[in-house]
C-alpha cells in the first residue's frame, strides 16, 4: 500500500465549535476539528451521537445552531448545498432509478453547465476508473450492490469536489465484498488525492480505510488520533471499550513514580505494576484496561507476583483464526483472553482447566476518565 | 388445507359471481330484439338494433362529450392541486394546519356526495352574489366541483408514492449542485409521475361517473351522460342504456386489462434484470 | 383546501336562515336596514326544529342508518372471505383476482346500479329463471324493497370494502399461524386468535369506506328502493330541487355532517396511521 499524500500543514477543513439542536436535543455538541488535505477521516460512534448530523452539516443539508465549517478557508455559512464544493455519497446510495448509469454520473457536470463533449468525456474517465465502463448504459436496478456502490462513488468524485463525504460507504454490502471495496476506496482516494470524510459505525471499517479516526459519543468528540493510537492508546474508558473488546479493572493507585505505577485492584489477587508513568492524584480510582490478545495464559496451578493472576476455564469459543476463553478469577471476576490458534495439532486448553494468566508491565492502559 | 383451499376458493367464486353476473346479464340484453328487454326474443336476436339507436340519440352523445370535457378538465386540475396537497403534506414536516390541511384532503374520500354536492352549490351561490363569479351554473361549476373532490384521491396517491420515496435521492441531486427547482423537474417528479398518472385517470374516471354532485352544481343545458342515464333509468331499464353500458364497460375492461398486462410485462422485465445484475461479477 | 372549509361555512350558515320562494331560496342572516340604521341578524332555529319535530325526518335518519349498518354487515361477511381467499392464493393468480376486484370499479356506479333493476325486476331475469325452473309459481317482488337497496350497497361497495382488508391480510407474517399450529391451536381457533385481531385495522377501515358514504346514499335507493320510506340524502335533494327548500336543506345536511363526523374522523386518524406506518 503506497503511502497517502496528507499535508499535514494544511488544514484543509475547520469545524470550529460547531453545535446542533434539535428542539431540546444536542446532537452535536461543541466540536472542533481539523482536518488535512489528502487524508481518509473517519467519525466512528453509536447510533445517534451525533456523526451523521456532523455529516450533513458539512454537505449543507443542516445548518450549524452555532460554530463555523471552513473548508479550504471559506466560511461555509449560508452556503445551499448545491453550492458547496463538497459532495456525498449517500447510505442508500440515492442513485437516480429513471436515469442509466451514465446519466447519474453526467448530473452534476450538467449542473455545473459543463459543454457536452466534456461531460462524456469526464463520465467516461470516471467510468472506466470505477470499472464500470460497459455499464454506462443500464439502469441502477440492472446492477448488483457493488457496482451500484460504484456508481455512486464515481457520481460524487466526476465533480472534483474539495471534500468527499461518505455516510457508511460499506454498510449496504456483504462481509466479502466489503473487504474487497475498502481496498478499492483506499487505492481510489490515492490516486485522486481527494479528501474523504467517512461516517460509519462499523470499527473495523474504520480501522483499515482511516489514516485518523475521531470517536463520538453523546455529540461530542471523544478522542482523535491514528487506528493503532486510538486502539492502543485510548484516553477514555469509552474509547477503550468501544474499540475492539477489552478487560476493565477497578482500582487504587498505590504506588506513582515518573517511570511506572502500582495499582491495587480489588478483583485481582497481585497488584498491577505498569512500566509507565500516568497523571493522577495518589490514591486516585482509576481503571486498568488490557486486551484479550495481549494476556499470556498457561496451565498452572499457582499464581505468584504482579500482573499474574490465577483462574479456571469456563467458556471457550473457538473461531478458527484464534479461540476465545472466559477465565474465571479466584476472586470471581470473569476474564476474556484470546489466543491465536498457530499450531494445528496443539493440546489446547479446556474446560475446567486450571490456567494463569500473565500480561506484560506495558500492556495495561491506565485510564482515570 | 387442501379442504380449507377449497372453501375459500368457492367463496371467492361466488363474490366474483355476484360482482360480475349484473354486468354480463345487462351485456347480453343489449343484443335482445324485444323492447321488453329481459325478455329474451329468440326470433330476433341477436341484433345490434340498439347500438344503432344509441348512435343516433343525439341528446346522449352531447352529453357524453360534454361528460369527457369536464372529466378530462378536472382530472387534469385535480392532479395538479392534489400533487401540490400530496407533496406539502408529506415535506414539510408539522406545521400549523397541517392536520386541518389533511383532514380537509381526505374528508371528501368518504364524505357523503349529496353532503359535497349541497355545499358546493351553495358556494356558488354565495359567490356569485359577491362578487359575480361563476355567473349561473354550467360546466365551469361543474367542473370546479369535480376537482374539488376528485383531489383528494390523487392526493392519496400522490402522498403514499412519496411515502415510499427516499428523501436522500433528492438531497443527492442537491448535493451534485441542482437548483431545488432543478431537483423537483428532473428528480422529483419524473419519480412520482406513475402515481399522478394513476390519480389522473382515477380522478377522470370519477368525474365520468359522478351524478349526485353534478346534480346539484349543474344549470340548463350542461347535462353530463351519468345526469341523463340517471333520469332514463329512473324511468325503469331501457335497451339502449344496456347497449350504452356494455360499450362503456367494454372499454374499461380493455384499458385496465391491457394496462394491468402491460405492468406486469414491466414488473417481470424489471425482476428479470435484477436477477441478471445479482449474477453479475461485483 | 379554500374549496372545502367555505361551502361548510355557507351550508352551516344556510341552514339557520329563513326560505324565500325566490332565488337564491333563502333570506340573508344580517341584513341592513338603511332606514333603522341597524345591521339585523335574523336566526332561524325553526329549520332544526323541523327535523327534531317532524316525524320524518327522525325516521329518515333511522332507517339510513339502519341500512348502511346491515348493508355493511352484509358488505363484511362477504368481503371478509374473498380478501382472505385472495390473500392466501397464488402470487400469481392474485393479481388475476385483485384486478377482477377493481375492475367494476372502473365501470360505471350508475350502470351496475341500473343492471340491478333488470335483474330484479317482476319481469326480470332472476324472477324470469326461477318462474322457468318451476321453483315458483309467482313472481317475488324483489325490486323496490329494502332487500333491494342491501343489494345494490353491497355490490356496489363490495370493493371498498375487500381493497382495505385485503392490503392488511397480504401483510401477515405466516409464520405466525405456524407458530400457532405448532403451540397447539387448531386452524379455526388460529384463525380466530390470531389473524381475525390483527385484521381488525382492516376491518374497521372497510366498514367505515362502506358505512359513512351508504348513509348518505342517494343513487341507489332512488333507483332500487321502497317509495313509502326513504332514505336521507333522497330526502335532503327532494328537499332542495323539489321543495326548494334550502334552508331545512342545509339543516339536513349538517344534521347529517354532525351523525358522520365520528365515524369520518375515525377514518382519517387509521388513514393517517396507515400513512405513516408505510413511510418506516
Amino acid at each position: 500500500m503506497a503511502e497517502r499524500v496528507v499535508d499535514r500543514q494544511n488544514q484543509y477543513l475547520r469545524i470550529e465549535g460547531v453545535t446542533k439542536r434539535f428542539g431540546d436535543f444536542v446532537a452535536v455538541d461543541n466540536v472542533s476539528l481539523s482536518i488535512f488535505k489528502g487524508e481518509i477521516f473517519c467519525l466512528l460512534g453509536g447510533s445517534g451521537c451525533g456523526k451523521t448530523t456532523l455529516l450533513r452539516m458539512l454537505a449543507g443539508f443542516e445548518s450549524p445552531t452555532s460554530g463555523r465549517i471552513l473548508i479550504d478557508g471559506q466560511d461555509m455559512a449560508g452556503i445551499p448545498p448545491y453550492e458547496r464544493p463538497v459532495n456525498m455519497m449517500f447510505q442508500s446510495y440515492a442513485l437516480f432509478p429513471h436515469m442509466t448509469v451514465a446519466a447519474n454520473v453526467a448530473f452534476g457536470l450538467e449542473q455545473e453547465g459543463v459543454a457536452r463533449p466534456e461531460i462524456e468525456r469526464r463520465v467516461s474517465e470516471m467510468l472506466d476508473i470505477v470499472k464500470l465502463g460497459e455499464f454506462a448504459k443500464r439502469k441502477p436496478h440492472q446492477l448488483s450492490g457493488g457496482q451500484r456502490q460504484r456508481v455512486a462513488l464515481a457520481r460524487a468524485l466526476v465533480k472534483k469536489p474539495k471534500l468527499l463525504l461518505l455516510d457508511e460507504p460499506l454498510g449496504a454490502l456483504d462481509k466479502k465484498l466489503r473487504e474487497h471495496t475498502q481496498f478499492e476506496l483506499i487505492n481510489l482516494q490515492e490516486q485522486l488525492g481527494v479528501t474523504f470524510v467517512v461516517v460509519t459505525h462499523d470499527q473495523e471499517e474504520a480501522m483499515t480505510l482511516a489514516s485518523r479516526i475521531g470517536v463520538m459519543n453523546k455529540g461530542q468528540i471523544v478522542q482523535v488520533g491514528t487506528p493503532t493510537e486510538i486502539y492502543e492508546f485510548p484516553n477514555s474508558r469509552f474509547v477503550a471499550d468501544f474499540i475492539g473488546s477489552v478487560n476493565m479493572f477497578e482500582g487504587r493507585l498505590i504506588e506513582d513514580e515518573p517511570g511506572h505505577v502500582r495499582i491495587r485492584c480489588d478483583d485481582l489477587d497481585s497488584t498491577v505494576f505498569v512500566s509507565h508513568g500516568i497523571s493522577a492524584a495518589p490514591d486516585a480510582k482509576v481503571f486498568v484496561a488490557i486486551r484479550p490478545e495481549k494476556i499470556e495464559m498457561n496451565r498452572g496451578a499457582t499464581a505468584e507476583g504482579e500482573n499474574c493472576v490465577g483462574g479456571v476455564v469456563r467458556e471457550i469459543a473457538y473461531m478458527g483464526d484464534l479461540s476465545v476463553y472466559l477465565v474465571r478469577l479466584d476472586g470471581g471476576r470473569m476474564v476474556r483472553v484470546t489466543i491465536p490458534n498457530i499450531e494445528r495439532h496443539e493440546e489446547r486448553i479446556v474446560w475446567e482447566e486450571r490456567v494463569v494468566l500473565r500480561w506484560q508491565p506495558s500492556s495495561p492502559v491506565v485510564l482515570t476518565q | 388445507m387442501n379442504d380449507r383451499g377449497w372453501f375459500r376458493n368457492s367463496i371467492l367464486g361466488l363474490g366474483l359471481a355476484f360482482l360480475y353476473i349484473p354486468i354480463l346479464s345487462m351485456m347480453f340484453f343489449s343484443f335482445n330484439n324485444s323492447r321488453l328487454v329481459t325478455v329474451w326474443d329468440a326470433e330476433n336476436s341477436p341484433t345490434l338494433r340498439w347500438y344503432v339507436r344509441l348512435f343516433e340519440n343525439e341528446q346522449l352523445l352531447g352529453a357524453a362529450w360534454i361528460s369527457i370535457k369536464i372529466a378530462a378538465l378536472s382530472a387534469s386540475g385535480a392532479a395538479i392541486l392534489g400533487t401540490l396537497a400530496g407533496l406539502v403534506l408529506t415535506r414539510f414536516g408539522p406545521f400549523r394546519g397541517r392536520a386541518l390541511l389533511s383532514a380537509m384532503t381526505t374528508a371528501p374520500l368518504v364524505m357523503p356526495e349529496v353532503i359535497m354536492g349541497i355545499a358546493m352549490l351553495l358556494l356558488f351561490v354565495a359567490l356569485e352574489q359577491m362578487i359575480g363569479w361563476p355567473a349561473g351554473r354550467g360546466l365551469l361549476t361543474i367542473t370546479i366541483a369535480h376537482v374539488t373532490f376528485t383531489m383528494a384521491y390523487v392526493t392519496v396517491v400522490v402522498q403514499s408514492r412519496l411515502a415510499g420515496f427516499d428523501d436522500a435521492l433528492e438531497e443527492a441531486a442537491l448535493d451534485l449542485g441542482a437548483k431545488p427547482a432543478t431537483v423537483f423537474f428532473k428528480i422529483t417528479l419524473p419519480l412520482i409521475m406513475p402515481a399522478i398518472v394513476s390519480g389522473w385517470l382515477l380522478a377522470f374516471t370519477l368525474s365520468w361517473d359522478d351524478v349526485v354532485i353534478s346534480q346539484f352544481v349543474s344549470g340548463p343545458g350542461s347535462s353530463t351522460l351519468p345526469m341523463e342515464i340517471f333520469s332514463r333509468v329512473r324511468r325503469g331499464v331501457s335497451p339502449d342504456i344496456n347497449a350504452l353500458a356494455t360499450i362503456m364497460v367494454l372499454i374499461v375492461a380493455t384499458g385496465v386489462v391491457a394496462s394491468t398486462i402491460w405492468m406486469k410485462r414491466q414488473e417481470r422485465k424489471r425482476l428479470l434484470e435484477e436477477q441478471m445484475a445479482r449474477s453479475d461479477t461485483p | 383546501m379554500v374549496f372545502f372549509a367555505i361551502p361548510f361555512a355557507i351550508v352551516f350558515k344556510i341552514s339557520f336562515s329563513y326560505m324565500v320562494p325566490a332565488q337564491p331560496g333563502y333570506a340573508p342572516l344580517l341584513e341592513w336596514f338603511a332606514e333603522t340604521q341597524r345591521l339585523v341578524a335574523t336566526f332561524n332555529l325553526a329549520n332544526y326544529q323541523v327535523l327534531l319535530q317532524d316525524t320524518l325526518y327522525l325516521s329518515t335518519f333511522l332507517y339510513s342508518l339502519k341500512v348502511a349498518a346491515f348493508s355493511t354487515v352484509l358488505c363484511l361477511l362477504l368481503g371478509y372471505p374473498m380478501a382472505y381467499a385472495i390473500a392466501r392464493s397464488a402470487p400469481t393468480t392474485r393479481n388475476l383476482f385483485l384486478m377482477l376486484i377493481i375492475l367494476p370499479f372502473w365501470t360505471s356506479f350508475l350502470l351496475r346500479v341500473y343492471a340491478w333493476i333488470g335483474l330484479l325486476k317482476t319481469n326480470g331475469v332472476i324472477n324470469n329463471t326461477l318462474l322457468s325452473l318451476g321453483i315458483i309459481d309467482q313472481p317475488l317482488v324483489l325490486l323496490y324493497t329494502d332487500f333491494a337497496v342491501y343489494v345494490g350497497i353491497v355490490y356496489s361497495y363490495l370493493p371498498f370494502m375487500i381493497l382495505p382488508l385485503y392490503s392488511n391480510l397480504e401483510k401477515h407474517d405466516l409464520t405466525l399461524l405456524e407458530a400457532a399450529a405448532d403451540l397447539g391451536a387448531r386452524p379455526v381457533k388460529a384463525f380466530f386468535k390470531i389473524t381475525l385481531p390483527l385484521s381488525m385495522p382492516g376491518v374497521v377501515a372497510g366498514c367505515l369506506l362502506v358505512f359513512i358514504p351508504a348513509v348518505g346514499e342517494f343513487v341507489i335507493p332512488s333507483l332500487l328502493g321502497r317509495t313509502d320510506q326513504l332514505m336521507i340524502g333522497t330526502v335532503l335533494s327532494a328537499q332542495f330541487f323539489g321543495a326548494r327548500n334550502w334552508p331545512v336543506a342545509s339543516a339536513v345536511a349538517i344534521a347529517l355532517l354532525l351523525l358522520l363526523l365520528l365515524p369520518i374522523l375515525l377514518f382519517q386518524r387509521y388513514q393517517q396511521r396507515e400513512l405513516e406506518a408505510s413511510r418506516r
